[in-house]
């Protein structure tokens, strides 16, 4: 308790406000639905785009829905979506790099490739494409974003461990006869998940976006469900009268992916900080 | 710093861009393959497409021969990559024109927006980015780094959704939906593409800023500028002079990756204006399955994104003779 404490100590008020986000949509994502007033898809209100009341705290969107029985609900798909595929591609970039890295040669020369080629297909072209290739479902909603950030998590897991194999220890693993894996996952690993750890939580707000944008074109997660994305998307017609129905969940994803991005942050090592 | 080498690291330069430009271009033919094999997976095509849910299978045997569709992968691929060297990505399948006279209508819209909007984001991801670097730890250099932060992380849908509450429909100064027409004035033009600009550069900005700041600290550091303060330049001649050469290479790179962007990531922002540049073109393209005119415009935009990165590499040569002895 006493080292959570001094952690705690030590973060700047912004890496503070960053964490109480992240764990606030975390702890919605997983008892949101137990909290929610109204099922999901039920018509509880007469108007649509009524303003906060005490009936309906967030007001009711463009069917006269409960506004917040939705974005609990629809928190869910966009914090476990994205948390998934952003561990997906840690996973799968870590892996290749770690793989290029010990490898070299030609072998690293060809992942690299590879990767570059991935990259330079624009990531929002690239998920519109396989969406309209295999329909949208949830399955490929947590495969696309994965795939797409598969090269950014590369390229920084491998310039880290190219500096490390290197290194001395490493050398001497080498000629003691380990083999691969175990100097991946023994020797270089366990000297880069710093670094890894803050990609990820960049790799989460990346995707966070990246789902909220394909769900604001209408081909993320689809009807009957929701995320936050389609929540906006849905409301969009309310903008002009300025409904909560529009403004809440558009607000939900600016404070989840701030609040990542302030935390990450916060944790940068000081020589870097500003 | 560049004026200052000596005449001899001038040569092996030309080698050196000539292995970064061949290494682009098997990048290009490389991702060619892969957009070629994407679009291949699209279920149903452009036969089936064109005659609609009535025709026969006869029928769309007879028009995919027709069309060239049943011949094997790898012959339309060769084909389909040495007409495009050639500049001519073929006949359009849902519209019937040439996909190069379709094209040729939408990119001037696209690479208007995108100049623009380069514009306006480069000397201010600069402005904050030098600013921030040499307030270092204080107020303004928090405050910055806050707002950068945010901006990074704000949905692009939400800052244009802001944008037109605020600016068209509470203020009424600016049209909602740009519309781009030939005989439009420019200062039409630019008011009726204000919002589209605007909402771009929110998303560019922070992440320019950001790389600027970074690779500017990270040069005040350096020794030689404390030799600099110590004999006394004024410190707007070290930051602007002694440093900005050294920090230039990782600037122009962050802004190549940042810029890129700006053509195939305008996706959102084209949707919501109704902006009639090349990233809607592609959607619609997706969405009738009109092979060709995805494939051409799935090749700019990778293309386009290969050529910046190249420039980012080439000045980072230029700027840093270090880099020419590799």
């Amino acid at each position: 308790m006493s080292r959570v404490n001094a952690f705690l100590r030590a973060l700047p008020p912004s890496g503070r406000i960053g964490l109480a986000l992240v764990a606030f949509w975390l702890l919605v994502a997983l008892a949101g639905p137990l909290l929610a007033p109204h099922s999901v898809g039920a018509f509880v209100d007469q108007e649509v785009f009524s303003n906060f009341s005490g009936r309906f705290p967030l007001g009711s969107d463009y069917l006269g829905r409960d506004v917040l029985s939705r974005l609990l609900w629809g928190a869910r798909f966009t914090v476990f979506l994205a948390l998934g595929a952003a561990v997906l591609a840690s996973l799968a970039g870590t892996s290749l790099a770690l793989f290029a890295a010990i490898h070299g040669g030609w072998v690293d020369e060809l992942v690299s490739r590879a990767m570059d080629t991935l990259n330079s297909i624009p990531s929002k072209i690239f998920a519109l494409v396989l969406v309209a290739a295999f329909g949208s479902s949830l399955t490929l909603l947590l495969v696309i974003p994965a795939i797409t950030y598969v090269p950014g998590n590369f390229r920084i897991a491998r310039a880290l461990a190219i500096n490390l194999v290197t290194l001395d220890f490493v050398q001497v693993a080498r000629a003691r006869g380990e083999r691969a894996l175990h100097i991946a996952l023994r020797e270089v690993l366990p000297n880069m998940i710093h670094p890894l750890l803050a990609d990820l939580g960049l790799r989460f707000v990346f995707i966070v976006l990246l789902l909220s944008g394909l769900s604001f074109l209408g081909l993320g997660v689809q009807p009957p469900y929701a995320d936050l994305g389609s929540l906006v998307r849905e409301n969009v017609s309310g903008l002009t009268e300025g409904a909560p129905a529009i403004i809440m969940p558009a607000l939900a994803i600016a404070t989840l992916t701030v609040g990542a991005n302030l935390f990450i942050d916060a944790l940068k090592p000081v020589e870097d900080k500003p | 710093m560049s004026g200052a080498a000596p005449a001899r690291s001038a040569l092996p330069i030309f080698p050196l861009v000539a292995k970064r430009v061949g290494s682009a271009l098997i990048t290009l033919l490389l991702v060619s393959a892969v957009i070629f094999t994407i679009s291949g997976l699209l279920p149903g095509d452009a036969a089936q497409e064109t005659l609609g849910q009535s025709a026969t299978p006869e029928q769309i045997t007879a028009l995919r021969h027709e069309m060239g569709l049943d011949r094997p992968a790898l012959t339309r691929y060769a084909e389909w990559l040495a007409a495009i060297a050639r500049g001519d990505p073929g006949q359009s399948m849902v519209a019937n024109m040439p996909v190069r006279d379709i094209i040729a209508q939408r990119l001037p819209n696209s690479l208007m927006l995108a100049g623009f909007t380069a514009l306006v984001s480069v000397p201010l991801a600069l402005l904050i980015g030098i600013a921030s670097a040499i307030n270092r730890g204080g107020k303004l250099d928090r405050a910055l780094n806050i707002a950068t932060l945010s901006m990074v992380a704000v949905p692009e849908f939400l800052v244009a959704t802001l944008g037109v509450l605020i600016f068209s429909v509470k203020m009424l100064w600016l049209p909602s939906i740009a519309l781009v027409s030939q005989e439009a004035t420019w200062s039409e033009t630019l008011r009726s593409c204000a919002l589209p600009i605007l909402t771009l550069t929110v998303v560019v900005v922070a992440q320019m800023a950001r790389m600027t700041r970074a690779a500017v600290a990270d040069q005040l550091d350096r020794p030689y500028v404390e030799m600099a303060r110590l004999k006394g330049v004024p410190f707007r001649r070290i930051v602007l002079v002694h440093t900005m050469p050294n920090a230039i290479g990782p600037i122009v790179n962050a802004m190549a990756l940042s810029l890129s962007y700006l053509l195939g990531g305008a996706v959102i922002v084209e949707t919501i204006f109704n902006f009639p540049g090349l990233a809607s073109l592609m959607v619609n393209a997706v969405t009738s399955r009109d092979m060709p005119l995805l494939q051409a415009c799935a090749m700019i935009f990778c293309a386009a994104y290969l050529s910046l990165m190249l420039l980012a590499d080439v000045v980072a040569i230029l700027a840093n003779p270090r880099l020419r002895e590799r």
